[in-house]
């Protein structure tokens, strides 16, 4: 029971460590607010500026949520159908793969054109950016079914979709919250991406503004936010997850 | 029609090759199988791995239509997917999300006529399944899932699957090979017993020859890939058989006659 307790306030311990080695070595070093701001100068400035981090963190946290709602419709019908179908498989697979390898960031000045400036761009890049983890793990759960099981099923005349539904989907289902917890903060970063050139408004317009006005005490706790978001998703995710899909989790979690 | 001479399962002269390009190379994977079954026997396929017994069983089921010859079963050539079937394998495929239960109710929800009525007729068939559960002794063990069971358990709730929906033929695909000596024979009383109460043919596909003499009224022998059958021998020993009978001089003397023709594959 101790060591779970240990276990649980790991991370914060640690935290609070690296915190306290950060504002020593700033103080001792004299190191300029300007390069690297300390901890407390940051937490001061969370507090000082919480009206407006609060309104652009909002505005991250929703259009992140619209972005992420779409791709996991997409990402969702896109694994189900190249999960389901070799033929789909091979034809879309490798210009899927093509697409993700594009920096998504490239993406955000042909979206302003297309949508100008403010939400558009950001969720669209949040949608782009975190659809293809989501995708490819329906597509693996779905495609690696036991042969024999299928078999099981066909002589009892089982349609495809029969299959796909009673099994592959279910069977998906621990791979896809694997993927949403991935899928989560790569929309955080790409909302903060998009927002930094293609909004007057968000985490990433916060930064770029306070850089560009040398407030670096600003511009680390607009870090610290967007951290802060998307660990939270994260957790909440896990939480959904275990929930869920226990059953693939039996071996950490004892029955 | 030769299938009406009151043979259930009837081969004649079948050659499956995978695909045309093999079939076009002549590599097959069985050759120039015969063989009929009497309604209600139960027999047994032995022979090295890799011999097309798992090709056997794609082609008694329908799920593979045979390159040249025919099949039938029950008097009717086979031409697609059988529903009168239900088949387990070596590997339970138990759904890990479904209870024991729900995992043996799983094929009412997909095979007519019990499909169309599973939503209404709910309680009824669980009793049947929970009755059948029963037979296999797995009492008590109805709402458990699967990695709560042990492998033995895995393996007769996967047989309690593969008959729930009361089909005519059980096919076996090295059904006990991965359990240890002890709880494959407790399951082959098991499966002796389901067998004696519901008389419906059984294919088994094995490498234990003395599993397949304890069961079997016929076991052949097929070769090394491709598959062909060498030899059939039926085997007289009275039912019914228990445990006892496998020390005894006729029951060591059929599986040392069959180890002897499984030899001779070996060495030709």
């Amino acid at each position: 029971m101790a060591s779970r307790t240990a276990e649980r306030f790991a991370p914060l311990i640690l935290l609070a460590g690296i915190l306290l080695l950060w504002e020593i070595v700033c103080r001792a070093l004299s190191v300029s607010e300007f390069v690297l701001p300390t901890p407390s100068s940051i937490a001061v400035a969370l507090v000082e500026f919480a009206g407006p981090i609060v309104t652009n963190a909002w505005r991250t946290f929703w259009t992140t949520m619209i972005g992420f709602g779409l791709s996991i419709v997409v990402g969702v019908v896109l694994g189900f159908v190249i999960g389901s179908s070799k033929f789909a498989y091979s034809a879309m697979y490798p210009l899927l793969t093509a697409f993700n390898s594009v920096p998504k960031a490239a993406l955000v000045p042909i979206l302003v054109v297309w949508f100008g400036i403010g939400a558009g761009p950001a969720i669209l890049t949040a949608f782009l950016i975190s659809f293809f983890p989501i995708m490819v793990n329906i597509a693996t759960g779905l495609a690696t079914l036991e042969p024999e099981l299928e078999d099981v099923l066909r002589v009892l005349g089982a349609k495809r979709l029969d299959v796909l539904l009673k099994v592959g989907l279910p069977r998906s289902m621990p791979y896809f919250f694997a993927s949403l917890k991935v899928a989560i903060t790569l929309a955080f970063v790409g909302t903060t991406v998009s927002e930094m050139t293609a909004a007057n408004e968000g985490i990433g317009y916060l930064l770029i503004s306070a850089g560009s006005s040398m407030q670096m005490g600003l511009a680390f706790a607009g870090l610290v936010v967007v951290g802060a978001m998307a660990m939270v998703m994260y957790e909440l995710f896990s939480v959904v997850e275990t929930r869920t899909t226990a059953w693939a989790h039996r071996g950490s979690n004892a029955h | 029609m030769e299938a009406a001479s009151g043979n259930f399962v009837d081969f004649r002269d079948v050659w499956l090759a995978y695909n045309d390009e093999l079939a076009a190379r002549e590599e097959f994977a069985v050759e120039d199988i015969t063989l009929s079954t009497r309604d209600g026997e139960f027999i047994a396929i032995v022979g090295p791995s890799g011999c097309g017994k798992s090709t056997f069983m794609k082609l008694a089921t329908g799920l593979k239509r045979p390159t040249r010859g025919r099949v039938s079963i029950a008097g009717q050539p086979v031409t697609g997917p059988l529903k009168i079937v239900g088949m387990a394998f070596q590997a339970p495929t138990l759904l890990p999300w479904r209870t024991t239960l729900d995992n043996v109710l799983l094929p009412l929800e997909i095979v007519e006529p019990y499909r169309s009525s599973f939503k209404a007729r709910r309680q009824e068939y669980a009793a049947r399944a929970r009755k059948l559960l029963a037979t296999v002794g797995l009492q008590g063990y109805e709402d458990k899932f699967p990695w709560q069971l042990s492998g033995g358990m895995q393996q007769r709730a996967s047989i309690c699957r593969a008959l729930i929906h009361e089909p005519r033929m059980l096919l076996l695909d090295e059904p006990f090979g991965a359990l240890d000596a002890f709880t494959r024979e407790e399951l082959w009383n098991v499966l002796r017993d389901l067998w004696t109460a519901q008389r419906f043919n059984v294919i088994l596909v094995t490498h234990d020859l003395r599993e397949a003499v304890y069961l079997a009224d016929t076991v052949y022998v097929m070769s090394k890939r491709p598959g062909r059958i060498l030899a059939q021998k039926q085997i007289p020993l009275p039912r019914p058989r228990d445990l006892e009978i496998t020390y005894t001089e006729p029951f060591t003397a059929l599986v040392h006659e069959l180890r002897e023709r499984i030899g001779s594959i070996r060495k030709a």
